[in-house]
């Protein structure tokens, strides 16, 4: 079917509302063409990948629509940068890659996106309407906004998103359609202990191995008693989109398009239903650390995606005042800095050797020190994935609990891993 | 021999060595945006260079910033002479969309059936604007 554009669509692609505008509407137009969308469909609110500097071009493209006279239509956050712009850490990105990052962050604080840098806007205040239409870009948002939100968007990379946001229009296809968010498959998770279900470890890993066994197909999760918080549910999508593609997952009767198995699966028949045993889950556990002989330590990371206030506060209540052999790096937005600086809690954690990183994280841009052979804690399933290769470092998984005492005594402490 | 394919994004004539890649790959993270070397070790490809290649893919899969890398590859003159797809991948291919708005001379992408793409390998290939792909000589 041929792509259909209206005549405000149409005019605006040919300028009526300035050049920069015009690319806009055009790249979602040229988009909508590929993936086969019958036309585009108003959206309420974008979240934008986009600003993460990966080379210049990206930067002369943000700056040519700011010189296009181009404006962001919706209200549009911004995912993090690869500068850490409220100066909490050390960024080492030398020149002239870090004064390309740093106009390329400008330029789209000058499209009208709001300076958030976090991955997890949905925790600082953007929580688009159920059932609404976004173009949301980092996939752990975009997997919590469809999901746990119920709003709708597709996977929105670079480029498009702020295309995106700037035309007020995205193609109508995927996960936008609702015949395409019912669930053909069931994650059933009623065979696993219920010590291990309540359990921190548990998530990111469930998140691991949901991933890898899905990969694209939207699956329902079966057996989880009670709403286990949105941390929990950050950490699960944020782990099962970095191990496979997924956009959405439910959970039955815990996310909102699941009230229970049959209504997320559409009153159809489950295509394959995976009964999770815990040999499958001491294997995935297993698969999220990849130094799982380390003696020592050199670093630990958490906040992927960024820690809430909530996750600080357990941070602080871990460390209770004593000195760290080893920093831990807690990656989190401004929206959280501000409220730990107005009582100079940030402070008291750095005095005990954290490094509070803002607006940005460890496996996008480098912080930790250059080491060969490092070896890295984490008790996200997110950075266990991405840490091997983006910062050459080896990981080890854990618990909140065992990375605090890891980095006290700069030795792997596992008290939590019962699986 | 010759045949017309299907244009995807349309883009200068394009003519260099195959390289017909026997798995997916991911653009980001798969290769390297400085070079156009495939920087992913487990890929049976890796070590070869996709700049200045008639580039074959038989899928592409992972992150949502390939059209970055391709992007980057067209602005710093290490992108394919061109592309031949299975299927289109708007991810990827938003890349030279991008690209040409830009009003950087970005490679031809076109649509060709895998089954197809074993012939071409390590011949001279030739895809013309209009789509024709070609052995020239």
């Amino acid at each position: 079917m041929a792509l259909a554009l209206t005549a405000e669509e149409q005019a605006i692609a040919s300028g009526g509302r300035g050049e920069g505008a015009a690319a806009a509407m055009r790249i979602v137009a040229e988009s909508a063409r590929l993936l086969a969308a019958p036309r585009l469909i108003p959206i309420a609110s974008a979240h934008i990948d986009g600003a993460l500097y990966h080379g210049d071009s990206g930067t002369l493209f943000a700056e040519r629509l700011v010189e296009g006279g181009a404006q962001v239509a919706v209200r549009s956050t911004l995912n993090v940068g690869a500068l850490d712009l409220m100066g909490c850490s050390r960024v080492r990105l030398e020149e002239p890659q870090r004064g390309m990052a740093r106009r390329m962050m400008e330029a789209y604080r000058k499209l009208g996106c709001e300076q958030s840098w976090t991955c997890t806007p949905y925790q600082a205040g953007h929580r688009p309407a159920f059932g609404s239409d976004v173009a949301w870009g980092e996939s752990n948002a975009v997997v919590f906004c469809n999901s746990v939100l119920g709003a709708r968007t597709n996977r929105y990379g670079d480029f498009l998103d702020i295309a995106c946001a700037i035309a007020g229009r995205a193609p109508d296809y995927g996960l936008h359609r609702a015949e395409n968010r019912r669930a053909r498959l069931v994650f059933n998770v009623s065979a696993l202990p219920p010590a291990f279900l309540a359990s921190e470890i548990a998530w990111p890993v469930l998140g691991s191995l949901y991933g890898r066994e899905t990969g694209t197909a939207i699956g329902v999760v079966a057996g989880i008693a009670t709403h286990p918080g949105e941390d929990v549910l950050k950490a699960f999508g944020a782990a099962a989109a970095s191990s496979g593609a997924v956009g959405l997952f439910h959970i039955a009767g815990v996310t909102p398009e699941a009230p229970d198995v049959e209504t997320a699966l559409g009153h159809v028949a489950p295509e394959r239903t995976i009964k999770v045993t815990s040999q499958m889950i001491a294997t995935a556990q297993r698969g999220l650390s990849t130094a799982a002989h380390a003696e020592t330590i050199d670093a630990v990371a958490i906040g992927s995606p960024h820690l809430s206030l909530a996750e600080f506060e357990r941070l602080e209540r871990l460390i209770a005042g004593r000195k760290l052999a080893v920093p831990i790096h807690a990656c989190t937005g401004r929206h959280v800095v501000s409220e730990l600086d107005k009582t100079a809690r940030r402070k008291a954690l750095e005095a005990c050797g954290v490094v509070v990183v803002a607006d940005t994280c460890v496996v996008v841009t480098p912080i930790l020190g250059k080491l060969p052979n490092g070896v890295l804690m984490t008790n996200s399933g997110k950075f266990a994935h991405y840490a091997p290769g983006n910062t050459g470092y080896a990981v080890l998984y854990g618990s909140l609990a065992d990375c605090v005492e890891s980095a006290v005594t700069g030795k792997p402490v596992f008290t939590d891993s019962a699986a | 021999m010759s045949e017309r394919a299907e244009i995807l994004v349309p883009g200068s004539s394009g003519e260099g060595e195959a390289l017909v890649l026997t798995q997916p790959i991911s653009f980001w993270g798969g290769v390297d945006p400085k070079t156009g070397r495939i920087a992913d070790v487990r890929h049976p490809e890796h070590g070869q260079c996709i700049a200045g290649r008639v580039l074959f893919l038989p899928g592409t899969i992972g992150s949502s910033s390939a059209s970055a890398v391709l992007l980057e590859l067209v602005h710093n003159g290490h992108a394919p002479a061109a592309l031949v797809l299975h299927e289109p991948d708007a991810i990827l291919l938003l890349g030279l969309i991008v690209a040409r708005e830009m009003a950087w001379q970005g490679p031809i992408a076109i649509r060709l059936d895998r089954s197809a793409f074993e012939k071409f390998e390590g011949r001279n290939v030739q895809v013309a604007a209009n789509g024709t792909i070609s052995l020239p000589n």
